[in-house]
């Protein structure tokens, strides 16, 4: 197995593939769970040194699609291509930094430990840990056994082991759920910083007032997407006050009214 | 497969054991004290202990083994760490050596301690070389720990890893010619014991103690318990899915 090590810095150096090609492609995305379609003929196309962000309530596909981006969803159709390479090839492991909804990490090791694992295996230099510590906001944390977090600060250790070795790409699903107001902004601000640099950002939702600051919009509903815009793009389109309102109003154009059913499991803001 | 990677791995699960010295203690322990109340709840009948000790060398590492890393495995698979690692560069054999070698260290350790104690302390004597046993002991807590491995793939839950145990090992200690030997058991109960790898490892450890020397008989049982452990391992590598549903 070949070890090539990721670029600590200067994302987008790669030579590979032309940078132009865009960060993700879906064409097609057809993906049954349990007999039940989740997403039906999906069809984006996501720009490199973007933030998107993938909105819709609980339960929409969001992360099946998002898994289907990294590679570990089993398909039933289509083509996922991502960085100009199809998606689960091995040459992206390293490209590539997916956090799950659920903090992926080791809760009985420390924090220092699970990162000095995870940046030996993605074989990248070994003050890498130290590095993504201070970005998520974790330094001095490091000899807290990952169990005796709080649940946000478990979140932000498993988004700091997707940091290592700065991925051309980051997938992220739900990052900011249960993080306190400041924290979540300075979590978007990172975003926006990684983004600066070259990187590209896939960010997952089911809270509307994370969409604006976004600079890319997907919105999802029932396995399809509504639209992909900007946030101002469609708030023109729509002629809503704000992003919650585009939204019903885009499901009343889809299918004649929304139902009041699955709109009350899509809060406006995180309120916990 | 990559060494590096091979040896973090090891390294990961080593820590993980050290954020928990009880279940190292009990792991350690546990075999001792059950070869010492063999040892002194027949000690009216000391044929006992000389003919099941060594056998009972062997039982407890698979057991032992057997759960723990079910369990451990079980847990990689529903924590999402698995998920994460297999978005990674680490190859299924990394993880699956890397395992292997953790839990083989400390399937070393504790044979030498059940070994030191049952030969030293206790005076359990057999008629071939007793370096042996330990090698057996050593190569049954490799197989209970691939075996481990390969059935944490069929549970959901702790509760089912730990169910295994009875459903999986016991049957095998009740074949294995332990409580009654293979040659007497029914034709097709015997047949059974000889599909099951616990059987070749209570062998050998019967051979060892009462044949003098090295038999080749010996080694070709334990060449069959290192060959379902490596088996096993292979099996456990079909379930890491890159890719789920």
């Amino acid at each position: 197995m070949r070890s090539v090590t990721r670029p600590a810095t200067g994302v987008g150096t790669v030579e590979d593939d032309a940078p132009r090609t865009p960060a993700i492609e879906v064409r097609g995305l057809r993906v049954s769970r349990g007999g039940r379609p989740v997403l039906h003929d999906l069809d984006l196309e996501i720009v490199r040194g973007t933030v998107t962000g993938l909105l819709g309530p609980s339960g929409c596909g969001k992360t099946t699609l998002l898994r289907a981006i990294v590679g570990v969803q089993r398909i039933e159709a289509g083509r996922v291509t991502v960085l100009g390479t199809p998606a689960g090839n091995p040459r992206l492991r390293q490209r590539v930094g997916y956090v799950t909804q659920a903090p992926s990490v080791y809760t009985d090791l420390s924090v220092a430990e699970n990162l000095r694992y995870f940046a030996a295996v993605l074989g990248v230099p070994r003050d890498e840990p130290a590095r993504v510590l201070e970005q998520v906001g974790l330094h001095g944390r490091e000899r807290d056994l990952v169990g005796r977090l709080s649940g946000g600060q478990r979140a932000r250790v498993s988004l700091a082991a997707a940091l290592l070795g700065t991925p051309e790409l980051l997938v992220l699903d739900e990052p900011t759920v249960g993080l306190d107001p400041v924290l979540r902004r300075e979590l978007w601000q990172l975003f926006h910083r990684l983004a600066a640099s070259g990187a590209t950002l896939l960010v997952s939702s089911h809270v509307m007032d994370e969409a604006e600051r976004c600079t890319r919009l997907l919105l999802m509903r029932d396995g399809r997407l509504l639209t992909h815009d900007t946030p101002a793009g469609l708030l023109a389109a729509t002629g809503a006050p704000d992003v919650e309102q585009a939204f019903l109003r885009l499901v009343a154009g889809t299918d004649g009214g929304p139902d009041t059913d699955r709109d009350t499991d899509f809060p406006r803001t995180e309120q916990s | 497969m990559n060494p590096r990677r091979t040896f973090a791995t090891a390294r990961r699960v080593l820590l993980q054991l050290r954020h928990d010295p009880r279940t190292v203690a009990l792991m350690l322990g546990a075999p001792c004290l059950l070869i010492t109340l063999l040892k002194y709840v027949f000690d009216d009948r000391p044929q006992v202990f000389h003919t099941m000790g060594a056998p009972m060398l062997g039982v407890f590492p698979l057991t032992v083994m057997f759960v723990v890393t079910a369990v451990a495995t079980l847990r990689e698979r529903t924590s999402g760490t698995l998920e994460r690692l297999l978005t990674m560069p680490l190859g299924k054999l990394d993880l699956l050596l890397g395992y292997a070698l953790a839990f083989g260290l400390l399937t070393l350790v504790q044979g030498l301690l059940a070994f030191g104690l049952t030969v030293g302390l206790l005076g359990l004597t057999v008629a071939g070389p007793s370096w042996l046993l330990l090698a057996v002991a050593v190569a049954d807590g490799l197989l209970g720990m691939a075996l481990g491995l390969f059935v944490s793939a069929f549970a959901t839950t702790e509760f089912q890893a730990v169910q295994f145990l009875p459903a999986f090992v016991l049957p095998q200690l009740l074949l294995c010619g332990l409580f009654t030997p293979r040659a007497t058991m029914a034709a097709w109960l015997h047949a059974l014991s000889d599909a099951l790898p616990l059987s070749y490892a209570v062998d050998a450890m019967n051979e060892i103690t009462t044949r003098s020397g090295l038999s080749g008989r010996t080694v070709a049982d334990l060449l069959i318990v290192l060959g379902c452990a490596l088996a096993a391992l292979a099996l456990g590598a079909v379930t890491l899915r890159r890719r789920t549903a």
